[in-house]
C-alpha cells in the first residue's frame, strides 16, 4: 500500500465510522464552495472615510510611514521625495504595473527606473498593491509581472502604492477580490500580506526592525 | 534530537542554578504576556473567535480524509507535487530526493518545527547537503548546536553576550573590532551574512501553518521575511507540514489568524503572511520552479478517536509554555524533546511514546493558565491527566510514587481512618513548621523543597472545616425557616 493509501485508510477507520460517508461529503463540497465568513471584527466596519483613517493609524501602529497623493501622476514626485529625504539613491525598481506605469516616470529626469525581479541589488522598490485591510493595517500583494514578489522583500526599503478606494474594512474582503480577479478556488502564485516593516524579537525578545526583509515600508495612497 | 525526556527531572534542577537561563527566561514574561492580554484585550470578539477557530478545527478532523484528497488535488492542479510521508523516515528521504534531483549543495531553511521533528538538518547533513537555518534565533541556534528552547522564539534561553560570543567565533572574516554590544548589531550582521546565502541554495525549505484544501495553498506566518526570501528565491520551493495543518477554506485562516499573532506575539497581524499556491506561473519573473509539498503523518492519524484527538488543533503559537510556570522556571531545554512546555508534555508522548516521557505530563503543576490562553481551547491539564493516568497503568511511574497513592487510596476509601489520621497529623505538621509556618525541608520531598519552600498546613483539616460550615448553614437555615 502506498504511504497514501495508507494514511487515508487510517484516517478514514476513525471518520467514518457511525457516520453517513455521503453526509460527510455533501458537508464538505457545501463548504468548499460556500466559504463561510464566521466571525469577522466590528472594527473595521466603518464608513470610507473612517476605514481609511483605522488603516492608516493601523499601519502606523506597526511601523508604516504614510503619505498621501491627488492622483496618479503624483506618485514619481512623491518617490522622489522620499529617497531624497532618507538620503537613498535616485533609483528604484518596479514591475509592470499599469496604474504605476501610466504615473509618467520621466517627469522625475534624475530618477532611474529598473523593471523586472529585483536581483538583491536595489535599495528602493516601489510596488502597487491589492488592496489595504483597515483591521490591521496591512497592505495584500499578488505576484506576477506586474508586482514581482521580490521587490516586497530584497530592498531595504519598500514603497506601495495603494488606492484609497482600495482600503477594505476585513481581511474577508481581500478574498472577494482574489475571487473576483482569478474565480473561485484559485489564487495568484504567491499572495503577501504586509504589515508594517520587518522584524525580529529573537535576541532577548527585544523587537528590532529591519531584520531579513525591507528596513522600511512607506505606503502611498491615491485620493483619486 | 535525542529524546532526553526521561531525565527531565534533573535537566529541570540544573536549569534551576544556571544563572544564565534563569536571566533570560525573564524575557518569557516581559516578552509575551502582557503584549498577548492587551492585543486580546483589544478585540471584542477574540473569545467568540476562539470558540469558532476549535469549530473550524474540529469540523477539518473530522472530514480530514476528504479535506486532504481535494487539497491534493488542487495542488496538483496549480502544477505543485504533494508527496506523502507516513514517518519521519519518508520525509527525509523525500526531501533528499528531491534536493539531489536539484543539484544543491545547500539548503535554506525557513522557521519550521515539523523539521526539527524529523530531524531533516542531521539527515541533510550526513548525506552531504549543508542545512542553513535563516530565521535568526534558528540562526544562532544552528551555530551553536543546539536545538529551539521555544516553538517560536527558538533562542529565548540565550542573552545578547551569548549571541555576539558566537558570532565572532563563526563570522571570522569581519573586523575583530566591531562593535556588537547592541541587538540591533547582532541583527544587521545576521543579516548581512544570510544575504548571500540566500541567491545560494537552489532548495528552499519551509513549514506550514496552513494547508488550505479550497486552493491547494501552503501558508506561512512570519515576521523577519527570511522565509518568504527562502522560498521565493530557491528554483524548488519544499514545503514540509502535517495533516492537521488542513483547513478548508480562506475565510478559515482568516478567522484562525486573527488568533495566532495575538496569542503568539501579541501583534494584531505578523509582519507578512503568505499564501503560496504551486511553482513560478507562465511570464512570472520570479518565485520558484518547482513546488513540493512533504504530507507528513508520524503518528498524527492515531491520535485521531483518542483522546488526544483535541492536540491535532494546536496552531503552535507557543502562549501555553509562555505562561506556564514550569516553563518559565525551567526553560524549554529540560524537556529533553522537540516540544516543550503543556503542549509539548501532551504531544511528544503521543509521537514518542509514554514510556520515554513520561516524566512531562507530570511536569505541570495544574494551574491551568495553559488551557486559559490556548486559542484552540485545547484541555492541555485534562490530556496531561490522561498521559499520567496511561504511565500508572502501564506501571513506569517511580515506585514512592505509586506507594504514596496507594497509601493514600487506603485511607480515602476508609474515611473514618483518614479522619483520624489528619487530625493527628495536621497539627504535629503545624507545630513543625515552626513561626514561619513553612519547611524549608521535608523527608521524602526534598524535590520540592530545594527550591521552594512548603507551606505548613494550619489549623484545622478541609473535613473539619466543611462539617462546621454545614453546621453553621443549617443553623441559619433552621433560623431563617422559624
Ligand atoms: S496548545 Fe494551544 S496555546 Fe499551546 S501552542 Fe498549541 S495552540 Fe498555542
Amino acid at each position: 500500500m502506498s504511504a497514501r493509501d495508507s494514511i487515508l485508510t487510517k484516517i478514514r477507520q476513525v471518520n467514518v465510522a457511525g457516520s453517513d460517508d455521503t453526509a460527510r461529503k455533501q458537508a464538505v463540497a457545501a463548504r468548499l464552495s460556500d466559504s463561510p465568513r464566521g466571525i469577522v471584527p466590528a472594527r473595521g466596519q466603518l464608513p470610507d472615510s473612517e476605514r481609511r483613517a483605522l488603516f492608516e493609524a493601523m499601519a502606523q501602529k506597526f511601523a508604516a510611514t504614510i503619505s498621501s497623493v491627488a492622483d496618479y501622476s503624483d506618485i514619481p514626485r512623491a518617490v522622489s521625495g522620499y529617497l531624497r529625504e532618507h538620503n537613498l539613491p535616485a533609483d528604484i525598481r518596479i514591475g509592470d504595473d499599469e496604474r504605476l506605469a501610466k504615473a509618467g516616470w520621466d517627469k522625475e529626469r534624475t530618477l532611474e527606473i529598473r523593471h523586472g525581479a529585483s536581483d538583491g541589488g536595489d535599495m528602493t522598490a516601489v510596488s502597487h498593491a491589492l488592496a489595504g485591510i483597515a483591521e490591521t493595517g496591512t497592505v495584500a500583494l499578488a505576484s506576477g509581472t506586474d508586482n514581482p514578489t521580490t521587490l516586497n522583500f530584497l530592498p531595504e526599503h519598500h514603497i506601495v502604492v495603494l488606492k484609497a478606494s482600495d482600503i477594505d474594512g476585513d481581511l474577508e474582503s481581500i478574498w472577494d477580490r482574489l475571487r473576483e480577479k482569478f474565480g473561485k478556488g484559485q489564487m495568484p502564485r504567491a499572495l503577501n500580506l504586509v504589515t508594517g516593516p520587518s522584524r525580529s524579537g529573537d535576541i532577548e525578545q527585544k523587537i528590532l526592525l529591519g531584520a531579513h526583509g525591507p528596513r522600511a515600508l512607506h505606503l502611498i495612497i491615491v485620493d483619486e | 534530537m535525542q529524546l532526553t525526556s526521561d531525565r527531565f527531572k534533573q535537566q529541570a534542577q540544573k536549569a534551576l542554578v544556571d544563572a544564565q537561563l534563569q536571566r533570560a527566561l525573564l524575557n518569557v514574561e516581559k516578552g509575551f504576556i502582557g503584549k498577548r492580554q492587551m492585543a486580546a484585550d483589544a478585540l471584542p470578539e477574540f473569545e467568540a473567535l476562539r470558540d469558532n477557530a476549535r469549530d473550524i478545527k474540529n469540523h477539518t478532523l473530522a472530514h480530514l480524509d476528504l479535506y486532504l484528497e481535494a487539497y491534493e488535488k488542487k495542488v496538483t492542479e496549480a502544477g505543485g507535487i504533494v508527496h506523502w510521508a507516513e514517518n519521519a523516515e519518508d520525509a527525509r528521504r523525500i526531501v533528499l530526493d528531491i534536493c539531489r534531483k536539484a543539484g544543491t549543495k545547500t539548503v535554506n531553511k525557513g522557521k519550521s518545527m515539523i523539521t526539527e521533528e524529523i530531524d531533516l538538518n542531521d539527515y541533510l547533513a550526513a548525506n552531504g547537503i549543508t542545512p542553513v537555518e535563516t530565521d535568526l534565533g534558528e540562526y544562532i541556534i544552528q551555530l551553536r548546536g543546539e536545538h529551539p528552547s521555544h516553538i517560536i522564539a527558538p533562542a529565548v534561553h540565550l542573552n545578547k553576550e551569548q549571541v555576539e560570543g558566537d558570532f565572532r567565533r563563526v563570522h571570522t572574516h569581519l573586523a575583530e573590532a566591531r562593535d556588537l554590544s547592541e541587538p540591533a548589531a547582532l541583527l544587521s550582521e545576521a543579516r548581512e551574512v544570510l544575504r548571500k546565502q540566500y541567491f545560494e541554495a537552489k532548495v528552499g525549505i519551509t513549514g506550514a501553518n496552513f494547508l488550505i484544501a479550497e486552493t491547494g495553498s501552503s501558508v506561512i506566518v512570519t515576521n523577519e521575511g527570511n522565509g518568504d526570501l527562502t522560498q521565493t528565491l530557491a528554483d524548488v520551493h519544499v514545503v514540509v507540514a502535517s495533516i492537521e495543518k488542513m483547513v478548508p477554506t480562506l475565510e478559515d485562516t482568516a478567522q484562525i489568524l486573527r488568533l495566532l499573532a495575538r496569542s503568539a506575539t501579541g501583534q494584531d497581524m505578523s509582519c507578512y503572511t503568505t499564501y503560496s499556491t504551486g511553482p513560478r506561473r507562465e511570464g512570472d519573473p520570479d518565485g520558484p520552479k518547482e513546488y513540493h509539498v512533504v504530507l507528513l503523518d508520524n503518528g498524527r492519524s492515531s491520535m485521531l478517536g483518542t483522546e488526544y484527538q483535541e492536540m491535532l488543533r494546536c496552531i503552535r503559537c507557543g502562549a501555553c509554555m509562555n505562561h506556564c510556570p514550569v516553563y518559565q522556571s525551567v526553560g524549554g531545554h529540560a524537556y529533553g524533546s522537540v516540544y516543550p512546555g503543556p503542549m509539548g508534555a501532551v504531544l511528544t508522548p503521543s509521537l514518542n511514546g509514554i514510556e520515554k516521557t513520561g516524566q512531562l505530563p507530570n511536569a505541570s503543576t495544574f494551574c491551568g493558565r495553559c488551557e486559559a490562553v490556548c486559542p484552540m481551547r485545547i484541555p492541555l491539564p485534562k490530556m496531561m491527566r490522561h498521559w499520567r493516568e496511561r504511565e500508572f497503568e502501564k506501571h513506569l511511574t517511580p515506585a514512592t510514587a505509586r506507594y504514596g497513592l496507594k497509601l493514600w487510596a487506603f485511607f480515602a476509601k476508609r474515611p473514618k481512618l483518614y479522619r483520624l489520621a489528619v487530625s493527628f497529623g495536621i497539627p504535629a505538621l503545624s507545630a513543625l513548621g515552626g513561626t514561619k509556618h513553612r519547611f524549608r525541608a521535608l523527608p521524602f520531598a526534598g524535590g520540592w523543597t530545594r527550591h521552594r519552600d512548603l507551606p505548613a498546613p494550619e489549623g484545622r483539616t478541609f473535613q473539619q472545616q466543611w462539617q462546621q460550615r454545614e453546621a453553621l448553614k443549617q443553623n441559619v437555615d433552621q433560623k431563617r425557616a422559624a
